[in-house]
C-alpha cells in the first residue's frame, strides 16, 4: 500500500494501530516527490534528511505513549510564503532568495504542537501574486491531471502537492482566491476561513485587509481536522477576534435535511463556461434530494468585485512591500555602482521584483498618489461596502451559498500570463467572498469531458466555517 | 490612458527600476487595468461607508510591556546581508 495516498484520518488510524510509522509515512511521501516532483515543480524546496529526522522524532514520541492530536505524524507541504525557522523562505521571489527566519509562523508553530511533520516547501506566485503559479522565480507548477495546463495560484504548488499525493495536506493562503481557484482546478479541497479565524504572523503581507490563510486536504473530513489545530486568537495579530473555536468536526455528519443553500444567479451567468456551471447543478440537484431547500438569490454587485479588488489589494501590497528595501528586507543590489541610497533602493527593487509584483507595485502606487485616492481607492473601498451589504442581505434567506470557483477548469501554461487584465477574471467568483470576509470551501464537484476537475464553493456568514464542512461533507458523499 | 512619462513617474515614486521596454509594457498594461477599473464609476455611492476592514474590532490594545519574540539579537542580525558595525547594520549615506 502507498501510504502517501492516505487521509489524514486514515493515517491517524493506522499510526494508532500500529500498521505503519511516522517513517513509513513521511517515506512514501518522499518516494512520490522524487517520482513526480520534477515534472510537477510543486515543491521548490525539500530536504529529505529533515523530513526523515522529524519522521522519525514523532515516531519516538509515539513510543513514549505522547498523543498530540490526529496531526501527529502527519506530513504536510507548507507554501513558501510561512515562514520556517532554519528553513529558506522565499515568497518565490528573487528579493527573497536567500532569506532564511529566525522564527516560525504562528500557524507553523501550532501545525508543530499538533505534531506536524514537514515535507518542504511549496511553489507559488511571487508574494501570493497570481493565478497560475506561472509568476514564481523557481518556473510554473504543472496540474498533475495534465502537465500542459497549470494548477492555478497563487498557492499552485500545495494544491498539486495533495492533488499527487506528495504530502497529506497541505497550507496555502487565500487572498482574493489563492486557495479556492487552485483547489478547483487541480481537484483537491480547499478552505479558505473567515478573514481573522486564523494568524496571520509570520506569514508574509499581501493585501492586509483580504490575506487569510487555510489549507489544502484530500476530504473535507480532513479540513474540519486542520483548522481545529490553527484557528484562533494570537497576540501576534491584533485581527484575530476573539471568538471561540468550536471543534469543527463536530459540524460533519449533519446533512444537509432543511439547510437552505442560495444559487447566486450571477455567478452562473455570462463568463462561466456551461460545462462549469452544469457540473455545480448536478451537484446541487443531488443536494435537494438530500433535503436541502434550494433558493435562488441576487448578488448585484458580483460584477464589480475585480474592480474593488485590482484598486484596493494593490494599493495595500505596495505599502506592505514597501519593506523590500535592500536593507530592512530583501537582497542588496548586484550591481556596486551604486552611489547613494536611493539609488540603492532602485537598484534592489528593480532587481528583486518580478515583472507581475511591479504591475501591481506600480498601480497600487498610482491609485494612492495624490489625486486618484479618492476616485480610486475611497472609491473602491465604498463599493466594497456594498458587496458586504449584498451577502448580509443574501444570508437572511439562506444559511450557505454554493457557486463555482474558477469560470473555466485549468487553462493552458502561457495562455494568459502576458494579459494580466483576463489573468485577474480568474478570481472573479472568488474575490466577493474575500472582499466580505467570509469563509468559503471548495469541493471537488466532478471532472469535465476532457478529465479536468471542476470545483465547487461553499460560502458561509463570518466565522460559521462549520456550516462549510457540513455541506461540503454532503457534497463529497453525493458524488460516491 | 497612461503615457510612459507618467509611468516612470509612477516608478519613481514606488522606487522602482524599470527597463525602457518594462515602461513601454507597463504604459499599455496599466492603462488597461486602470481602464476596468473606471467600472466603479457607475455605482451610486453616495452616503455609504468606506470599509477598511471586515470584522468590526476596534482600537486593539495590549499591556505597555516589552514583548520577546522569542528571537536573539543575533539572529536577527544574521538575516542581514549587509556589513554588521557594533550590532548595527551598515547602510549607504542618506545625506552628504
Amino acid at each position: 500500500m502507498q501510504l502517501n495516498k492516505l487521509k489524514i484520518s486514515e493515517a491517524a488510524k493506522g499510526l494508532r494501530a500500529g500498521k505503519f510509522s511516522c517513517e513509513d509515512l513521511m517515506k512514501d511521501c518522499l518516494k512520490e516527490v522524487k517520482a513526480r516532483n520534477k515534472d510537477l515543480n510543486a515543491y521548490v524546496f525539500v530536504d529529505e534528511k529533515m523530513a526523515l529526522n522529524e519522521a522519525k522524532e514523532m515516531d519516538k514520541k509515539f513510543k513514549k505513549g505522547e498523543d498530540l492530536g490526529p496531526l501527529m505524524g502527519i506530513p504536510c507541504a507548507m507554501k513558501d510564503i510561512f515562514n520556517t525557522k532554519g528553513v529558506r523562505t522565499t515568497c518565490c521571489s528573487p528579493m527573497l532568495k536567500d532569506f532564511v527566519p529566525p522564527y516560525d509562523a504562528t500557524v507553523v508553530k501550532r501545525l508543530r504542537d499538533a505534531g506536524m511533520i514537514m515535507v518542504g516547501k511549496t511553489n507559488m506566485d511571487e508574494f501570493a501574486c497570481g493565478a497560475s503559479t506561472e509568476h514564481s522565480c523557481f518556473g510554473v507548477t504543472k496540474n498533475p491531471h495534465d502537465i500542459e495546463r497549470v494548477a492555478g495560484g497563487s498557492s499552485g504548488g500545495s494544491a498539486a502537492a495533495v492533488a499527487s499525493d506528495m504530502c497529506i495536506y497541505s497550507t496555502g493562503t487565500d487572498t482574493g482566491g489563492s486557495i479556492r481557484q487552485p483547489a478547483s482546478l487541480c481537484g483537491v479541497v480547499g478552505m479558505k476561513v473567515t478573514y481573522g479565524r486564523v494568524s496571520r504572523s509570520g506569514v508574509t503581507a499581501m493585501a492586509s485587509s483580504w490575506d487569510t490563510v487555510g489549507h489544502f486536504s484530500k476530504s473535507v473530513e480532513d479540513s474540519a481536522i486542520i483548522l481545529n489545530a490553527i484557528a484562533g486568537h494570537d497576540d501576534k495579530d491584533a485581527t484575530t477576534p476573539n471568538v471561540a473555536v468550536p471543534d469543527y468536526t463536530s459540524f460533519l455528519g449533519k446533512g444537509v435535511k432543511g439547510l437552505k443553500i442560495g444559487l447566486p444567479k450571477e455567478y452562473f451567468g455570462e463568463g462561466v463556461e456551461k460545462e462549469v456551471s452544469d457540473k455545480v447543478m448536478e451537484v446541487v440537484e443531488k443536494l435537494k434530494k438530500e433535503g436541502a431547500k434550494i433558493v435562488e438569490v441576487s448578488l448585484p454587485m458580483t460584477k464589480y468585485a475585480v474592480a474593488v479588488y485590482y484598486v484596493t489589494m494593490p494599493a495595500e501590497l505596495s505599502a506592505n512591500l514597501e519593506r523590500f528595501d535592500g536593507i530592512r528586507y530583501g537582497k542588496k543590489p548586484s550591481k556596486s555602482a551604486v552611489q547613494d541610497l536611493v539609488e540603492y533602493y532602485f537598484a534592489s527593487r528593480g532587481e528583486g521584483f518580478g515583472s507581475e509584483i511591479k504591475r501591481r507595485i506600480m498601480i497600487g502606487t498610482y491609485v494612492l498618489s495624490a489625486g486618484y485616492y479618492d476616485a480610486y481607492y475611497k472609491k473602491a473601498q465604498r463599493v466594497r461596502t456594498l458587496i458586504i451589504k449584498d451577502f448580509e442581505k443574501a444570508f437572511e434567506k439562506v444559511d450557505v451559498l454554493i457557486a463555482p470557483v474558477s469560470p473555466t477548469p485549468a487553462f493552458k501554461i502561457g495562455e494568459l500570463v502576458d494579459d494580466p487584465l483576463k489573468m485577474y477574471m480568474a478570481d472573479a467568483l472568488t474575490i466577493p467572498a474575500s472582499a466580505a470576509g467570509l469563509p468559503a470551501i471548495s469541493v471537488p464537484a466532478g471532472m469535465s469531458k476532457s478529465g479536468l476537475p471542476i470545483g465547487l464553493q461553499i460560502i458561509a456568514p463570518q466565522f460559521e466555517e462549520g456550516r462549510c464542512f457540513t455541506v461540503g461533507e454532503v457534497v463529497e458523499k453525493v458524488q460516491k | 490612458m497612461l503615457t510612459e512619462e507618467q509611468v516612470r513617474h509612477v516608478a519613481k515614486l514606488a522606487r522602482l527600476k524599470l527597463t525602457d521596454e518594462e515602461v513601454k509594457k507597463f504604459s499599455g498594461q496599466l492603462s488597461g487595468v486602470l481602464e476596468y477599473v473606471d467600472i466603479l464609476k457607475e455605482v451610486n455611492t453616495e452616503g455609504v461607508e468606506i470599509t477598511s476592514q471586515v470584522t468590526g474590532l476596534k482600537n486593539v490594545m495590549r499591556k505597555d510591556e516589552v514583548v520577546s519574540g522569542g528571537v536573539t539579537r543575533e539572529e536577527l542580525l544574521a538575516c542581514s546581508e549587509l556589513e554588521i558595525d557594533s550590532n548595527q547594520v551598515k547602510v549607504m549615506h542618506a545625506i552628504k
